[in-house]
């Protein structure tokens, strides 16, 4: 843990990518990509399918890692050191960026156990009664204790895909990350999960910083503080075209291709 | 299924290029050749089936032959510590003994190893060193099951009493039958393992490694327990593999039933004495040829629990990831 402290407590950017570019084998998926993200706000990656996004995202945590042929280049600056340094322990890193899958991915054990296993491995030393409350609150934190809290010992996977989704955050809470990763959060589920998944965001950023990939432009512009709206270039690695503040972005776009896609006249 | 797939794709197109509906031909066609296929594999069931239950029927009636005679008694056969026919005796236990220690050995020897190179094989091992390591095992799956035997008596029973010394280790001995048979089963319970392990999603994996696992953390704690149906079937139909198994027991653990707990002392197992048994020239219906056939049911019955038992911890605790 100790690799990560922090050497600048005022820095408000919780991430930095400097000159990041992604390769699966000779395929370079991201070109140089350069963006900070800011503390405690939510950020949107949008674009295209295929432009990166989920790769850019999983750079952040070095989840690529687990990918045989994923390499990066460049930098992620986090807390001001190096995540792809050459002493930087990846599971260290996943401990402090927490992450959000696409399809939910409770494990297959109880509602409760789903909860405690990050704080297991991560050398959680409580009593049973302060496990009991890390749960409820990790449950609290991602407003699915009320709909669960009868039934604790159930299977995760008797919940709803949105429920499941909640779980999933609420699991990645509570290892108290500092940033969480969300990958199309809502692509799996009903009008009405994604809006409470939305509304969990915005309690969310107040303690985390959040960076999330959609494809859903309304959501962007509603949820989010930051947009950054990538695209492939001829060779079809993905780079970062335009990135700014939402409001910015989906009123005022700069670049003529943001304009478009938001729009929504090509991709 | 596929008929009412490919009308739809006819009738859709039909509408799409604009023809009138008088074209649209849903009625059944015949197909000889399917009807043919599906005759053929429908046969093969019914021969598989029918020789199943022809030796079942076989084991049965001979079994009461034996049952029926004066001699025996199913008590007798089910709780006397003797098994010597020329004296009448008949009790099974000397003989399923010496079967449920040997295979305890043997499940000993590969549950652990055989848990251990699946977790590496499917959770550490880069695609090259897999490429290279299990075709060794299936390698080892190959191997004629009288070359275990001769490996037991000419290698591992040496070794026994080498290290245990040759007073305490009988030259044959449930001990060196056991390990090998161990070693037999290895690559089975390793590869079905590791296919039960394959198959918990990547996903999962993902969503511990998301929260700091590590690659052991998420293998024992995440992928095994998910994969735990898998390998208990796995596990059961290694034992009941070790139940059966014939040639190394024959070969290695002695003749001659023997009712003892020692495992480095010889004592036949059922597999083996009826081998032995049915090698010599027994007259037909005689009270030694009619008692292999209770052993054999007896065999048959444990396997069959065994069998059933599997099944129905796949059914019971099977995961569903989705
Ligand atoms: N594991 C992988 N191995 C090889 N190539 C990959 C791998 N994952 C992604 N890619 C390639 O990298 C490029 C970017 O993929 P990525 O998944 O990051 O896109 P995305 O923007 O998230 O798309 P989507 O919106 O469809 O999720 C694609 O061309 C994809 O084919
Ligand atoms: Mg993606």
């Amino acid at each position: 843990m100790s690799v990560l402290h922090d050497p600048n407590p005022l820095n408000p950017n919780a991430i930095e990518a400097r000159g990041m570019s992604i390769y699966y084998g000779a395929f370079r998926a991201v070109k140089e990509v350069s963006f900070s993200i800011e503390s405690q706000k939510i950020t949107a990656l949008i674009g295209p399918s295929g432009c990166g996004k989920s790769t850019v995202l999983r750079s952040f945590n070095r989840m690529n890692d687990l990918i045989a042929v994923a390499r990066t280049e460049g930098e992620v600056i986090f807390h001001g050191q190096n995540l792809y340094g050459p002493d930087v322990d990846a599971v260290e890193v996943r401990r402090r960026i927490g992450m959000v899958f696409q399809k939910p991915n409770p494990f297959p054990k109880s509602i409760y156990e789903n909860i405690a296993f990050g704080p297991r491995i991560n050398g959680w030393k409580g009593t049973k009664a302060e496990m009991d409350d890390l749960v409820e609150q990790s449950l609290r934190g991602a407003a699915l204790w009320d709909e669960v809290k009868d039934k604790l010992k159930e299977s995760g996977l008797s919940l709803s895909g949105g429920q499941q989704q909640r779980l999933c955050i609420a699991r990645a809470l509570a290892v108290e990350p500092e940033v969480i990763l969300m990958d199309e959060p809502c692509s799996a589920l009903d009008p009405i999960s994604t809006l409470k998944i939305e509304e969990l965001m915005f309690e969310l950023r107040r303690q985390y910083t959040i960076i999330i990939v959609t494809h859903n432009m309304q959501q962007a512009a509603r949820a989010s503080d930051y947009t950054a709206f990538f695209l492939m270039d001829q060779d079809r690695a993905g780079m970062l075209v335009e990135y700014g503040p939402t409001d910015q972005i989906f009123k005022d776009p700069k670049d003529e291709r943001t304009e478009q896609y938001i729009s929504g006249r090509f991709g | 299924m596929a008929n009412q797939a490919r009308v739809g794709v006819e009738g859709s197109s039909t509408v799409l290029s604009g023809v009138g509906s008088e074209t649209l031909n849903l009625r059944k066609r015949s197909r000889p050749g399917e009807k043919f296929i599906q005759g053929t594999l429908f046969i093969c069931g019914i021969i598989s089936i029918f020789t199943t239950m022809g030796i079942v029927y076989v084991l049965f009636t001979e079994s009461w032959r034996f049952f029926g005679s004066p001699e025996v008694s199913i008590s007798e056969f089910l709780t006397s510590t003797t098994w010597q026919p020329r004296v009448g005796e008949f009790g099974i236990w000397p003989l399923l003994n010496s079967t449920l220690i040997t295979s305890f050995i043997a499940m000993v020897v590969a549950t652990p190893l055989g848990l251990g190179s699946a977790i590496y094989l499917s959770e550490y091992a880069t695609p090259r060193i897999r490429s290279i390591l299990k075709p060794i095992l299936e390698v080892l799956a190959g191997i004629p099951t009288v070359v275990y035997g001769y490996f037991a008596i000419s290698f591992m029973t040496p070794l026994l009493r080498l290290i245990f010394g040759t007073s305490t280790v009988q030259i044959y001995n449930m001990a060196s039958a056991g390990l090998v048979m161990g070693i037999m089963v290895l690559p089975l319970i390793s590869s079905m393992t590791e296919d039960a392990l394959s198959a918990v999603p990547r996903s999962l994996r993902e969503g511990a490694y998301g929260l700091g696992a590590t690659r052991l953390e998420t293998a024992l704690n995440i992928v095994v327990p998910s994969a735990l149906s898998g390998i208990i079937a796995a596990f059961i139909i290694g034992i009941s593999r070790a139940v059966g198994e014939t040639m190394i027991v024959a070969i290695a653990a002695g003749a001659g039933p023997r009712f003892t707990f020692n495992p480095f002392e010889a004592a036949e197992t059922m597999t083996g004495h009826i081998a032995r048994i049915s090698s010599g020239d027994l007259g037909f219906d005689t009270i030694d040829y009619n008692s292999i056939f209770a052993i054999g049911l007896t065999l048959f019955i444990m396997t069959l629990v065994l069998n059933i038992l599997s099944g129905y911890v796949v059914r019971r605790f099977r995961e569903v990831y989705e």
